[in-house]
């Protein structure tokens, strides 16, 4: 029986297709141009929960980091002019790591567009490189239909941002309004037998298998798979920065992040392969260093839902374009079981190297919280379900070097962009997506550009405990400065008066400031144990580097391991 | 640097040439011509590309191209066996000197004088680009008032279409 349509304003359409496609929950903030869909909201606020934000930009972030924890479409709204720029950050960062994203922001009534109107902006124009695709709603009767494409384009494929920009005068006009299932995505190229078979023949033939996982994987969620191919053939895994979290890091297979700060072993046991399997990874700069350089002496298979990242970065012998997962489960099943124990043992080596470089690193220390006791205690004290979030800087590095992860969709940080201030309203989505406890890992430099959500966090009595690990400078501009540009700190010394402790009890908060690692182990425990937000201003030493780091532009073979050897580069 | 015709379908609406040219810009690849008209279905419009670039800078086009979701085919077409045509208007100042030159090239050229006045003369060029820039270089002695061309429309020969 077909559902009755009913007559229903453009604002009606737009939350009861939201519902229609399965969305709970929308972050957003309101404004004179959205005032129609904040009011539909309201009224449909039994089903749909809104999270209102301190600034757009934190909306946008939180509907980023909704998504990376739940794999659903993250939602945002907010109205035109400003409150439309305000999300241009928060979509870029969703574009640069594929995060599923509708945002809808409304614009000024079509009588007025072009005209310069009050709060007018072509929000389409400007998020047309930083979205997958973009509307501009013209006609009620396409708005419907529009959302559902919306949603169908950002989960499709490789996923992504798609703003939706809809004028006044479409959220007021009215028409029938039929209800739909969700839509699914499209229906991805399944990969010929001939390429399967070609990177099966790589295989077979490699001596030093390294599986390279990326972001890809991670949001695919094929783990078991992965760690499957890995014992079959007797491979390591590493990862990228956006891999993290897809495999569980007590697997002994798993060295954890390569490239620029990546671990040792993992860095250089991707140096040392003869075949390198890429799945959903796009080798990016950062990961690779200099491409002329990078991995010469290994064939590289590389599956990737999207066609462009194929030979983009570093050209590869096998491409497969298409369902990554199902690529994957047919080479698991074609590949010959393997056995390399010449590899493992190299590996092996490279695993009790890079130890060694960390303890002595630890041994020299001259303050007792270093980085590492830090997060030692931070994983000591999570569990697995625990959720972390961070900004950007070497806080960032620390937690992808450190942390350990044993589920997936646990971890949400800007990998691509690189974006400062992302870390809290992400932290904010993820914890209204699960409810789980979420743990912030941020530097005083990044928790200052977007801390206005603490008031978010605290009004909607999130469990986010937010450590601030505050070395009182931009610590790893400051450390390219100590490496690359002679020492000459310009401009990363914050030299603030900032009492992160009293600012977050302005805002509501629980805080306290800590400088041991036992101190910081029982505030952490506190923390977690807390009902609500808990801020730990976390001083550490100024001069502690993000180590090892391949300088940028640089191969494998410029690799610091040592501050020392650092200062004589 | 070798020089490529693409040829894009893409649906007929609001931005997207926008979205087409954007990407050109954003990618840093540099483009000699573009035309865009509506087909026999005006649901869908033809763009066609030609530029210049090595095969890395081609092949990404290609790809990042069919990522657009208003782009429904692309395709690279065969230089072999590819039928290309340009149009050009070009004006030259109509003196006694120039009045005789301006017809035998025209009439060689197979192009057709469309304006004629006291002053100028408009001559109507299409081929492909070779012979339109032969033109141009045979008239630019006589002195070129200004000129415009439609850049190049391209279809491959015989039954091969766009899937």
């Amino acid at each position: 029986m077909q559902t009755p349509a009913t007559k229903m304003t453009g604002s009606q359409i737009v939350i009861e297709t939201l519902i229609e496609q399965g969305v709970t929950d929308v972050f957003g903030y309101p404004g004179g141009q959205v005032l129609f869909i904040y009011d539909a909201l309201y009224q449909a606020s039994d089903r749909i929960n809104h999270v209102l934000a301190a600034h757009e930009q934190g909306a946008a972030h939180a509907a980023d980091g909704y998504s990376r924890v739940t794999g659903k479409v993250g939602v945002v709204i907010a109205t035109s002019g400003p409150g439309a720029t305000n999300l241009v950050t928060g979509i870029a960062t969703a574009m640069l790591d594929s995060v599923p994203m509708v945002a809808i922001t409304g614009n000024v009534p079509s009588s007025l567009i072009g005209k310069d109107s009050f709060q007018e902006i072509n929000i389409t124009g400007v998020t047309l490189p930083i979205t997958k695709h973009n509307y501009f709603v013209t006609d009620v009767n396409d708005l419907a239909d529009t959302i559902r494409e919306a949603f169908q384009i950002a989960k499709s494929g490789r996923p992504g941002p798609v703003l939706i920009d809809i004028p006044k005068d479409v959220q007021v006009a009215e028409c029938d309004f039929i209800p739909q299932g969700v839509v699914e995505a499209y229906p991805q190229d399944e990969v010929s037998d001939e390429a399967i078979d070609q990177a099966v023949e790589l295989i077979n033939a490699a001596r030093k298998p390294y599986i390279y996982i990326g972001g890809g994987a991670a949001s695919v969620g094929m783990s078991q798979d992965i760690m499957a191919l890995a014992e079959k053939i007797d491979a390591c895994i590493g990862c990228s920065f956006m891999g993290l979290s897809a495999i569980p890091h007590s697997y002994e297979r798993f060295l954890g992040m390569q490239g620029m700060h990546g671990q040792y072993a993992s860095s250089m046991a991707n140096k040392e392969a003869d075949l390198i399997i890429g799945v959903g990874v796009r080798f990016s700069d950062r990961a690779t260093g200099n491409t002329a350089k990078y991995a010469k002496g290994a064939k590289i298979i590389q599956l990737d839902a999207d066609l462009a990242e194929i030979n983009k970065n570093i050209p590869v012998d096998v491409g497969l374009i298409g369902d990554i997962a199902s690529s994957f489960s047919r080479i698991l099943q074609r590949c010959q079981p393997q056995s390399h124990p010449e590899w493992q043992e190299q590996i092996a080596a490279l695993k009790a190297e890079g130890k060694r470089i960390s303890d002595l690193a630890e041994q020299k220390a001259t303050v007792p919280l270093t980085p590492k006791k830090l997060f030692d205690a931070i994983n000591a004290v999570k569990d697995a379900r625990t959720i972390i979030a961070t900004d950007v800087g070497q806080h960032q590095m620390w937690t992808a070097q450190h942390v350990t992860f044993e589920q997936p969709r646990r971890f949400a940080s800007s990998g691509g962009l690189g974006t400062m201030g992302y870390g809290l309203g992400a932290a904010i989505g993820a914890a209204v997506a699960t409810g789980d406890r979420t743990v912030l890992i941020t530097g005083d430099g990044s928790f200052g550009m977007n801390l206005n959500e603490l008031a978010t966090a605290v009004s909607y009595n999130l469990p986010i405990t937010i450590v601030v690990v505050n070395n009182g400078v931009l610590g790893m501009v400051r450390q390219w400065q100590t490496l690359f540009y002679g020492q000459r700190y310009s401009s990363t010394v914050l030299n603030r008066k900032t009492d992160f402790v009293k600012l977050a009890e302005a805002f509501g908060a629980c805080a306290q400031r800590v400088d041991t690692p036992e101190a910081f182990r029982k505030a952490f425990e506190e923390a977690m144990q807390h009902d609500g937000p808990y801020l730990i201003d976390t001083i550490i030493d100024m001069d502690e580097f993000v180590l090892p780091m391949l300088p940028p532009g640089g191969s494998i073979e410029d690799m610091i391991t040592t501050k020392e050897q650092g200062a004589n580069k | 640097m070798k020089r490529y015709v693409i040829a894009i379908y893409v649906e007929n609406t609001y931005g997207v040439l926008t979205r087409v040219s954007g990407l050109f810009m954003r990618r840093g690849f540099n483009i000699d011509t573009l035309t865009v008209g509506e087909t026999d279905d005006p649901a869908y419009s033809r763009i066609t590309i030609t530029l210049g670039g090595d095969d890395y800078a081609r092949e990404q086009l290609i790809n990042q191209l069919k990522k657009l979701h208003n782009v429904k085919k692309v395709k690279l077409l065969q230089a072999d066996n590819t039928v290309e045509r340009e149009m050009m208007l070009i004006k030259i100042p109509n003196t006694p000197e120039n009045r005789s030159e301006v017809m035998a090239a025209a009439e060689i050229y197979r192009a057709k004088i469309i304006d004629y006045r006291t002053d100028t003369m408009c001559v109507e060029v299409t081929g492909d680009p070779a012979k339109v820039k032969a033109f141009i270089e045979v008239v630019k002695p006589l002195g070129i008032v200004e000129m415009c061309r439609t850049g190049v429309v391209a279809l491959e020969r015989s039954g091969s279409i766009m899937e």
